[in-house]
């Protein structure tokens, strides 16, 4: 069942006379429960169908269509999480967690009452990362990768049905990086939302998605879609297999024509 | 070890050693060119009569401090309002910015006149003066703190579902608070001047009355007696400002606590 589905949605940036194009005629579906990677060249506009499927910003031509419903506002309940944590350093950890709480429906209006409850759901999702020993600590007294599982963590508390991910494992080092894929990986097994990653690391969008789609330079447009069945979960050690590296090759070979072209 | 602690030590002598040289070597200057009092008394001499007047002084200092206070209050509660809704507001920010510039650009001494002919002599004018001068600082600071939320902050919000007015309580405002205690700083000791400002040109109160008093009877130590009054109690207020701002805005100041 197609849970997204971008029908030639297309985005101009306007600034004064100036336009431009930074979305063009951008086609595909995702289902409900699948995890998809976008993949290209910088500046392709791969962050801009992240804005345009959230509603944040208004497509200039065709359409977004979520659950059903077109897209033509923020849509509401929507987890996301950037390159940049943008924990807010006033609130703990746990608090930083618990923020969606306080704005999604229906929780805002028992959050007051039923605290304990949400703190222990909240205390389960960081034990998962590994981050119970820090619910306590401000984000400016964690690590970097420590601060991005703080953030996945509010990304999915409320247990949304559409993830966006925009290169968030993308200012961590590789080690660190390479763990968040298996803690990313097993939050996905677990809780199964619809999943979007936007990522300029091939294996990293191999490892985590059902589907990689590859943009071309902008105005981007999707010039291939590769289903990826390698069994899960994965493992790093699997990412070394012939198969794997074999699908990696394949997208960088696409990826390297845009760059020619 | 014990280097380090005397260093330390020495960090906090350092102001008072400052001020220490500061009267000393002002002293020796009056006494080398025997300088005439009526021109620049000694520090000594002007000791000498602020604790001779302590009495005269305390009761005109309350009167600047309470006007200074109560300006400084009601420009704290506007200059919040109007920080948040300028910050908040592009239009409103279009709007009324100008008009503040134009409105900060007008030097104060002029409009105390104009007031002392709408509500009369006294406290009211000072008041209204510490308000009018400490208002500006505030209100560029709090539009500040909210301009330069992260976007990627406020997507977040919106994509949960949030309000603007929830995005201006969970972001905004705490976003906003380093800005406004920073800028409380500067306010308290403008308001200062404003107050003082206003008891000289037109007061029959406070301790620029009474500078202005002295001044005109040729009586130099009384008027420096006023002066350093009106430092101490700059630096005080100055001082309370900055506690507040340390306790209310610790992980601003992250820096120095993470260990």
């Amino acid at each position: 069942m197609t849970f997204v589905e971008l029908k030639a949605a297309s985005l101009i940036y306007r600034l004064g006379k100036e336009t431009t194009p930074a979305l063009a005629d951008a086609t595909f579906g995702i289902d409900k429960g699948e995890f998809v990677a976008v993949v290209g060249p910088s500046g392709c506009g791969k962050s801009t169908i992240m804005k345009l499927v959230t509603g944040l910003l208004p497509a200039t031509g065709g359409e977004i269509v979520v659950g059903g419903q077109k897209v033509t506002r923020p849509i509401k309940g929507v987890g996301m999480a950037f390159q940049n944590p943008t924990l807010m350093p006033w609130r703990t950890t746990l608090d930083n967690v618990l923020l969606p709480m306080e704005i999604v429906e229906p929780h805002k209006r028992r959050f007051r009452r039923h605290r304990a409850e949400y703190v222990e759901r909240a205390m389960a999702l960081l034990r998962t990362v590994g981050l119970a020993d820090f619910a306590g600590k401000y984000p400016w007294q964690l690590s970097g990768g420590m601060q991005q599982r703080s953030n996945l963590c509010r990304a999915l508390i409320h247990e949304p049905e559409l993830l966006m991910l925009d290169e968030p494992f993308g200012a961590l080092d590789a080690f660190t990086r390479e763990e968040l894929w298996g803690v990313m990986q097993a939050l996905w097994l677990e809780k199964r939302f619809t999943g979007v990653l936007v990522t300029h690391d091939l294996r990293e969008a191999v490892y985590l998605a059902d589907t990689v789609y590859v943009m071309s330079r902008r105005p981007g447009r999707v010039v291939m879609a590769r289903t990826i069945d390698l069994p899960r979960p994965r493992t790093l050690a699997s990412t070394f297999e012939p198969a794997f590296v074999d699908i990696v090759h394949e997208l960088r070979d696409r990826i390297q024509q845009e760059h020619a072209a | 070890m014990i280097a380090g602690g005397r260093r330390e030590l020495l960090r906090i002598a350092m102001p008072w050693l400052a001020m220490a040289v500061f009267l000393i070597v002002w002293e020796l200057v009056c006494v080398v060119f025997d300088l005439p009092e009526i021109l620049l008394p000694r520090p000594t001499r002007v000791f000498e009569v602020f604790f001779q007047r302590l009495d005269i002084l305390l009761a005109f200092c309350w009167d600047t401090l309470w006007t200074t206070v109560l300006g400084f209050l009601f420009a704290i509660a506007g200059g919040v309002v109007l920080g948040l809704l300028i910050g908040a507001s592009p239009l409103v920010y279009s709007g009324l910015y100008p008009l503040l510039i134009a409105f900060n650009a007008v030097p104060k001494v002029a409009i105390v006149p104009i007031l002392m002919i709408w509500v009369g002599v006294g406290a009211t004018p000072a008041v209204i003066t510490a308000f009018v001068i400490s208002f500006f600082p505030i209100v560029v600071n709090v539009a500040t703190g909210l301009a330069t939320i992260e976007p990627e902050m406020i997507d977040v919000l919106y994509s949960l579902g949030a309000t603007r007015f929830e995005i201006l309580r969970k972001v905004g405002i705490p976003r906003a608070m380093p800005y406004l205690f920073a800028s409380l700083k500067v306010a308290i000791t403008l308001a200062f001047i404003g107050s003082v400002i206003s008891e000289t040109v037109g007061g029959n109160r406070g301790i620029g009355f009474l500078m202005l008093s002295a001044g005109a009877r040729n009586d130099a130590p009384t008027t420096f007696a006023g002066l350093f009054a009106i430092a101490i109690m700059g630096v005080a207020m100055y001082a309370v400002c900055a506690l507040v701002e340390q306790r209310m805005t610790r992980w601003a100041f992250r820096g120095q606590l993470v260990s």
